[in-house]
């Protein structure tokens, strides 16, 4: 089964439900799930703090997926030249399906669609945030997830 | 006493989900009243649209993809319904600082290159887009005139597809002042749609 095409090398979702088994792994690994776009000024701005925390959780169960909300046809020309030049560490993958009123409440029942937007899950436990980090507060919303 | 300490945990309840929401307004909540520079230096307020039937409110800005995108689409509604007393004000909220194309300057410039055919208001210290709970551009409000003052009938997006104006199955905006304008309750009352956070002064 295609789920998902790949545009040199990054994987592209045009469709929620090939995307959603990206936001229900079933293990004890935590996956940190940030909502973001190259035209978003917040969202760049917080994107060196979710590196930071896969570097700094190296070794233990814990996935920083990078979901790139940027236009499936501006992956070679914009989204690809951006992760070079910011150097970016984390897996990027793109999502980018039509009718959002539909997907977004699955996504989280408290999204309004606004990004950035970041939703943290270890099994069947999660957490959903529209906001901006600091480092410190990414580390303290998923610090919880690690004790358990 | 008994009674009261088990009523505080009750009383506490509205209170905290109020401070989480911001202060926001959804369908049904009375609409806070504002008073904006427009783009051609005169103010506008909202209880200067007494006489309408209602007002659809806009939180749009310059930059954001997701806002240009709407930007048409947003010309046509206010061209389709000003005329049938339901004028559309759009709010620019976002901090020039954060964003330069944001700027006052820049809106002029915006506003006369689409050819806006619609107030373009500046919220400058951002009150207005923390009173309504505004997050993100563009994010429209429905108001509908009652006695009592504008009234909120509807939040979210204006159609259920951003991208491709070609492929709108369902305008939800449009639809839900058909459904003031024939006395039917709105449904949804509320939509969601990707847009850019707007990015509060810190």
């Amino acid at each position: 089964m295609v789920s998902a095409s790949s545009d040199h090398g990054i994987r592209v979702y045009k469709k929620y439900e090939d995307f959603s088994a990206l936001l229900h792994k079933n293990n004890d690994t935590t996956y940190v799930v940030n909502f973001w776009a190259t035209w978003c000024k917040p969202c760049v701005e917080e994107l060196p703090y979710f590196d930071q925390l896969a570097e700094k959780h190296k070794g233990e169960k814990v996935k920083v997926l990078l979901v790139s909300m940027d236009f499936a046809d501006q992956v070679k020309g914009r989204l690809k030249p951006f992760i070079k030049k910011k150097k970016v560490q984390s897996e990027v993958v793109v999502f980018d399906a039509p009718k959002p009123n539909e997907w977004i409440p699955k996504i989280d029942e408290k999204w309004s669609g606004a990004i950035p937007a970041t939703y943290i899950y270890r099994g069947k436990e999660h957490s959903f945030y529209e906001r901006s980090f600091d480092y410190e507060t990414l580390e303290s919303v998923v610090q919880p997830f690690l004790k358990k | 006493m008994k009674t009261i300490f088990k009523l505080l945990p009750l009383l506490a309840l509205p209170i905290l989900l109020f401070s989480f929401q911001q202060g926001g307004v959804e369908a049904g909540d009375t609409a806070p009243a504002f008073n904006l520079k427009n783009i051609d230096g005169e103010m506008i307020a909202l209880d200067s649209y007494n006489d309408k039937e209602g007002v659809i409110v806009i939180f749009t800005c310059n930059h954001c993809p997701y806002a240009k995108m709407y930007e048409d689409r947003i010309i046509a509604i206010d061209k389709k319904y000003a005329s049938q007393n339901w004028p559309v004000i759009a709010i620019n909220p976002n901090d020039p600082v954060s964003y330069p194309e944001d700027s006052y300057k820049n809106m002029k410039k915006r506003a006369k290159k689409k050819g806006f055919t619609f107030p373009y208001l500046f919220d400058e210290t951002q009150e207005i887009a923390s009173a309504y709970g505004a997050l993100k551009t563009p994010h429209v409000y429905l108001l509908k005139k009652t006695d009592a003052g504008f009234e909120v009938v509807y939040t979210g997006a204006i159609d259920d597809s951003p991208k491709d104006a070609s492929t709108v199955e369902v305008k939800y905006l449009e639809n839900a002042i058909e459904a003031v304008k024939a006395g039917n309750t709105v449904s949804p009352a509320k939509t969601r749609a990707i847009g850019c956070g707007i990015k509060w002064k810190s």
